[in-house]
């Protein structure tokens, strides 16, 4: 019965998330009519000497000599069948690209989240445990510097500890490509590599989650029903733990939802630091060789890795908090 | 508890320390031809000469004076992080006053619009409007700024909204006063705290943004930028550290002093709303 | 040592003669930025065995805080007991560690608070958060807690127990969610129940049951009951004896028919003194202007809103998904028809959703009604432009509920009364001598014109609104509630005032409340809505002598302590016969 519905809310929030994918693919049509010059020669590449050939064919598939409405629908047209085209540059399909470059991405926002959100609420309950304690004080402290700091910096301030002067990790790349490990050895050698770009994209959310969980914790452990747990004869810790927490949790899942877009900015800026071969570096990569196609495919991807995060995120909600009514009751 | 509000804002340690470093900041900023006359972009003496010697912060790769590049950094990012924020302030502002007072299906569009701007990674974004228009402080000011503006959007809606069914403003309904009176005189002075607070704690994101934009070599050309300093000595962390330290450090305190004065302003601004 | 109160210095009050609390001397401090040094102030009180001690007194009395204390679930290290005992059976909680504090907790003393809604975890299951006192008290299977869960509900009469041991806080309705509570404060049977304004976020009627359920459970189970309330109504109903706090301090304690019939201390008289009488005021001089000639006419008005979403607003705010339902619809107002002469003063009663809130703010152009008509002296207002509206706003103006939001805190009062006068064409001047007139006769000095709002106390507040409302010369005044946001002492002087005015002015006045003493102290007519529908109209005096629907007489009949002024209570205003 709750699972039929949990499963209506899905197909529900997939829906309204289609006009923001047709929203992005606008926005990314609109940047191409921005940019200087046509979008066959922005497609191109403007510094590449692209054949004359290949930007005929370009203007072609785009309808460039069309009017501007006609070259949105084919446009949206060519990007809702997934064909985003051809990257010159790369001498591949710009689709191929990215989904290579996918799951390093994926494996470094997951680790994020996970750091980044168990971290904070950890931290967030034990700095709220012990409002003004020193481990408090402590953690308070931490948390606003953190939340200060430029991602890139820190990623290059770990290196040069780290890497450079304990040589505990390495600088750059997912895995050592001549060593060849296989099976198990290979897994932990992606692990030591995603070690510190981890710990870089984590610093700026931790403290993010850190802040906003003391702060709700303690709106929460004033709340009246948290006093009406005291007047049971509850400890401080099981009214805690048992009550407040989960009322805590909420908004710090919605903040997790509307932080990851930016999370997924933060990872170009550490993938080019650490080297990591993620969409991140790509984009960075497409953006020197002045690849426009691949990079607004990134672009509208990364968008539709927002947009399904966010989605399950909303379902977490759901699924911690009874007050929303899932699907329509009829 | 009724202190008066400069007693409250000053008196807090934080917001003191933070303050004094903004103000050492502007004033660098501000003064940078006279206490930096070197330009930061000329060749001034030898390349790596470590800090302290002959140079206080050093020269990168190139014999440029670090210490030039710190103070000359400061005035770039500062005035495209306040320009971008303003911005930002203005643009989310409108958004958020009209969607809220109107509300229905204007507050509707605008919010659609709004939460579209929000789920977009808008660093990428912004990096896609960068390169397209090509690098220039202009297009960086434009990038910060549209990425910027939809979380004042969503504040100045909820402030508005939640002002617009105040009995007060009802009171202002019913005696005939004209909607933009309503708006500028009953609404928006009642809604200007919320809206100052957030916007300080903007210019330090847009600090931020700016900094990793000049940083992926996406910043103004022609301006020394903190950010830029640390993207071009990266390549020599090994040998010359102190190229990337100092600039980070410059980022770090003035981020740090800009939230350390925003959460001061927003506690002394809403006295009974402080967390312990 | 402090001096006793008046009240209190002959012979001390016979105490019950078996003890369940005795509360000695107890002060408690507040912070030091506070307006005073103690919230309660070297109070002492005894409850007995199945007695029941109401303590009342206005906001900011100290009578919650002295509740809360009981317990020491005061929020320190803000607020701090500073002197005193608080004996349970003779043991000194204020001794006790923090240990045996929780085992008195929910097992010998038990607590009732004013909001269920807020009171009640709203992620966990009814069932569990009555059970977690089982499983912190007692050493039950869970099979024997369940079944002592169900049988503490059959006992608060909760309609289908089963259901709602599984059901969530915000699927039960107000009044269920306060037999919660109670069932909460009952399951393992405490020798004392404190009760914190239970009812006062409660309508009538269910309030009506909800006191009449305590009572009961009381005597069946011979519990102790320390009922905190502003409401001497309440009292009436349900106490043994009374303590009456002001600024911390008690100044009058004895028993229910001492106290009420004759009060001791000035303060006590002139709080009992301010609640309006039951009992309709006959009106003998009609007020001057008074005619047959309608000025409201309202025919077939309806106003209809979409469902209302899922879950807080806020909450919708940041998960869009989340109660964008749109289907289903709840009609506010249905079908309303309502003559009102110019002159008179009408009452609209109503609970909660009534629609009486949204009847008014159609009429005055703050909510646009979906159909019908309503002419004001002849003018149609159904389906008018803002500027449209614009030339009838001098004909009808508005009080407001809540005088700490109806005010602009950034504006001076001159400017906020002098406002509406402008905008009729008035010079800035002539409308800020108005506005000097108008605070004189709200009873207000006209220098306050220079002062902003927050430095004035609710009921001086209220008064400016009045002032604001009247800046225009309206012909029509409607109030919402006017004083339902102030305390009884003030609320008296409110009301008096624009009983004044409208006799002085003319005024045709239509009062929103909620509450029948209201009613009953300022309006000779009286309309009834229920879920949007007028279900009786008339004079006050004839509906309250003789309520025709099954729903008024429910009304009248659950107004707490009706009885006791028709009574017991000399009533200085003629009786009707």
């Amino acid at each position: 019965m709750r699972g039929m519905r949990l499963v209506r809310f899905i197909l529900t929030r997939l829906l309204q998330a289609v006009p923001v994918v047709l929203g992005v693919v606008v926005l990314n049509f609109l940047l191409l009519q921005l940019a200087p010059g046509d979008a066959a020669t922005v497609l191109a590449g403007e510094a590449g000497g692209a054949p004359a050939e290949y930007i005929e064919q370009l203007r072609a598939r785009f309808g460039l000599d069309k009017p501007v409405l006609v070259q949105l629908g084919l446009y949206l047209k060519n990007i809702l069948f997934l064909d985003l085209g051809f990257s010159f540059r790369n001498n591949s399909p710009v689709l191929g690209l990215i989904l290579d470059r996918l799951w390093p991405t994926l494996l470094l926002m997951g680790a994020t989240l996970v750091i980044s959100v168990g971290g904070g609420v950890l931290l967030g309950v034990v700095a709220a445990i012990g409002v003004r304690t020193w481990r408090d004080h402590l953690i308070s402290v931490a948390a606003v510097i953190a939340y200060a700091t430029p991602l890139f910096w820190v990623g290059l301030m770990l290196i040069l500890v780290f890497s450079i002067r304990l040589d505990w990790f390495p600088t750059s790349g997912m895995e050592d490509v001549v060593a060849f490990h296989e099976g198990w050895a290979r897994v932990v050698d992606i692990a030591h590599h995603l070690v510190l770009p981890t710990i870089t994209l984590s610093l700026f959310y931790l403290a993010l989650y850190t802040r906003l969980m003391r702060a709700t914790v303690l709106e929460q452990r004033g709340a009246e029903y948290a006093t009406t747990a005291r007047a049971k004869g509850l400890t401080e810790r099981a009214i805690t733990m048992r009550h407040v927490l989960r009322n805590a949790l909420l908004p710090v899942v919605t903040m997790a939802g509307v932080q990851v877009g930016a999370l997924l900015g933060g990872s170009v800026v550490v993938e080019t630091v650490f080297a990591w071969p993620g969409l991140g570096q790509l984009a960075f990569q497409s953006l020197f060789a002045r690849d426009f196609n691949l990079l607004l495919g990134i672009f509208f991807l990364s968008a539709c890795l927002v947009v399904i995060v966010n989605i399950v995120v909303d379902v977490i909600y759901v699924l911690l908090d009874p007050r929303i009514r899932v699907g329509s009751s009829t | 508890m009724t202190k008066p509000f400069w007693i409250r804002f000053v008196g807090n340690a934080r917001v003191l320390i933070g303050l004094i470093w903004l103000a050492l900041v502007i004033v660098g900023a501000l003064a940078a031809p006279w206490i930096a006359p070197l330009d930061p972009f000329a060749i001034s003496g030898q390349p790596f000469v470590r800090p302290l010697d002959g140079f206080a912060f050093g020269t990168d790769s190139l014999g440029r004076s670090v210490w030039s590049g710190l103070v000359h950094g400061a005035r770039t990012t500062l005035l495209i992080a306040v320009i971008a924020t303003l911005g930002a302030v203005a643009f989310g502002g409108l958004v958020g006053a009209v969607s809220g007072f109107y509300g229905g299906r204007t507050d509707n569009v605008l919010m659609r619009v709004t939460e579209f701007f929000q789920t977009i990674p808008s660093f990428i974004f912004a990096i896609l409007l960068v390169a397209v228009l090509s690098p220039s402080a202009t297009s960086v000011v434009i990038a910060i700024a549209t990425v910027s503006w939809p979380p004042i959007a969503r504040i100045v809606r909820g402030e508005v909204m939640s002002l617009r069914s105040r009995e007060f403003v009802q009171a202002a309904v019913t005696l005939g006063e004209e909607d933009f009176v309503i708006l500028f005189r009953q609404i928006l002075p009642n809604a200007l705290s919320p809206l100052i607070v957030t916007g300080s704690l903007l210019v330090a994101t847009a600090i931020l943004t700016e900094s990793a934009l000049s940083f992926l070599g996406l910043g103004a050309p022609n301006f020394m930028s903190w950010g830029f300093m640390i993207g071009a000595g990266r390549s020599f962390l090994r040998d010359a550290w102190w190229l990337v330290a100092t600039p980070g450090i410059a980022i770090l305190l003035t981020v740090l002093s800009i939230n350390l004065v925003g959460e001061g302003l927003n506690d002394a601004l809403n006295p009974r709303l402080r967390t312990p | 040592m402090t001096e006793l109160p008046r009240a209190m210095t002959g012979p001390a009050p016979a105490g019950p003669a078996d003890p369940v609390l005795q509360i000695r001397d107890l002060s408690v401090a507040l912070p030091a930025w506070a307006d005073r040094r103690l919230a309660v102030n070297a109070v002492s009180l005894t409850v007995g065995r199945g007695e029941t001690l109401c303590v009342v007194g206005e906001s900011g009395s100290g009578k919650s805080v002295m509740a809360r204390s009981i317990l020491r679930l005061l929020p320190e290290p803000h607020l701090r007991i500073v002197n005193g005992q608080v004996l349970l059976d003779g043991e000194d909680l204020a001794l006790a560690d923090d240990r045996r504090m929780r085992q008195i907790r929910g097992g010998r003393i038990a607590m009732v608070f004013q909001e269920p809604m807020v009171s009640l975890n709203p992620l966990m299951t009814i069932g569990r958060q009555i059970e977690e006192i089982l499983e912190v008290h007692t050493d039950w299977g869970k099979a024997e807690r369940r079944r002592r869960v169900v049988a503490t509900f059959e006992d608060v009469r909760l309609p289908n127990p089963d259901f709602i041991v599984g059901a969530y806080p915000h699927e039960l309705s107000g009044g269920q969610r306060q037999r919660v509570m109670i069932a909460m404060s009952l399951v393992l049977e405490p020798r004392l129940i404190i009760a914190d304004e239970p009812t006062t976020a409660l309508d009538v009627t269910t309030e009506a049951q909800v006191l009449t359920l305590l009572k009961e459970l009381q005597q069946r189970h011979g519990t102790a009951l320390l009922f905190i309330t502003h409401n001497f109504g309440v009292v009436a109903e349900i106490a043994d004896r009374v303590a009456v706090m002001r600024s911390g301090e008690l100044v009058e304690y004895g028993a229910v028919g001492d106290v009420l019939t004759n009060p001791q201390h000035p303060y006590t008289r002139a709080l009992i003194d301010a609640v309006p009488s039951l009992v309709p005021r006959r009106h003998p001089d009609a007020p001057a202007g008074s005619t047959a000639e309608p000025i409201l006419t309202v025919r077939g008005l309806e106003k209809t809103y979409g469902r209302p979403s899922a879950g807080p607003a806020w909450l919708a705010r940041l998960v869009p998904a989340i109660g964008k339902g749109g289907r289903g619809a709840v009609k506010a107002v249905d079908h309303v028809d309502l003559d009102i002469m110019r002159g008179s003063a009408v009452a609209l009663v109503g609970e909660s959703g009534s629609g009486k809130s949204t009847l008014a703010r159609c009429l005055i152009g703050l909510e646009a009604a979906d159909a019908g008509s309503a002419l004001i002296a002849g003018d149609q207002i159904v389906g008018l432009s803002r500027s449209g509206w614009r030339p009838l706003r001098s004909r009808i103006q508005m009080v407001f509920q809540d005088p700490f939001a109806s005010l602009n805190p950034r504006t001076r009062v001159g400017d906020i009364i002098a406002r509406g006068a402008v905008l009729q064409g008035e010079t800035p001047a002539a409308a800020m001598a108005q506005a000097h007139d108008l605070l004189k006769l709200v009873g207000l000095e006209a220098k306050a014109a220079e002062r902003f709002p927050h430095e004035f106390s609710g009921g001086q507040r209220q008064r400016i609104g009045i002032a604001r409302a009247l800046a225009v010369k309206p012909d029509i005044l409607i109030a919402d509630e006017p004083v339902s946001a102030l305390d009884v002492s003030v609320q008296k002087q409110v009301l008096d005032l624009l009983d004044d005015l409208r006799r002085r002015l003319g005024l045709t006045m239509l009062f929103i409340t909620h509450d029948l003493r209201v009613a009953a102290h300022v309006c000779e007519q009286i309309v009834v809505l229920k879920g949007g529908r007028i279900v009786e109209q008339g004079s006050t005096a004839a509906i309250f002598a003789d309520p025709q629907h099954e729903y008024t007489r429910m009304l009248l009949a659950s107004v707490p302590g009706r009885d006791w002024q028709s009574r017991g209570r000399n009533d200085p205003v003629d009786r009707v016969t």
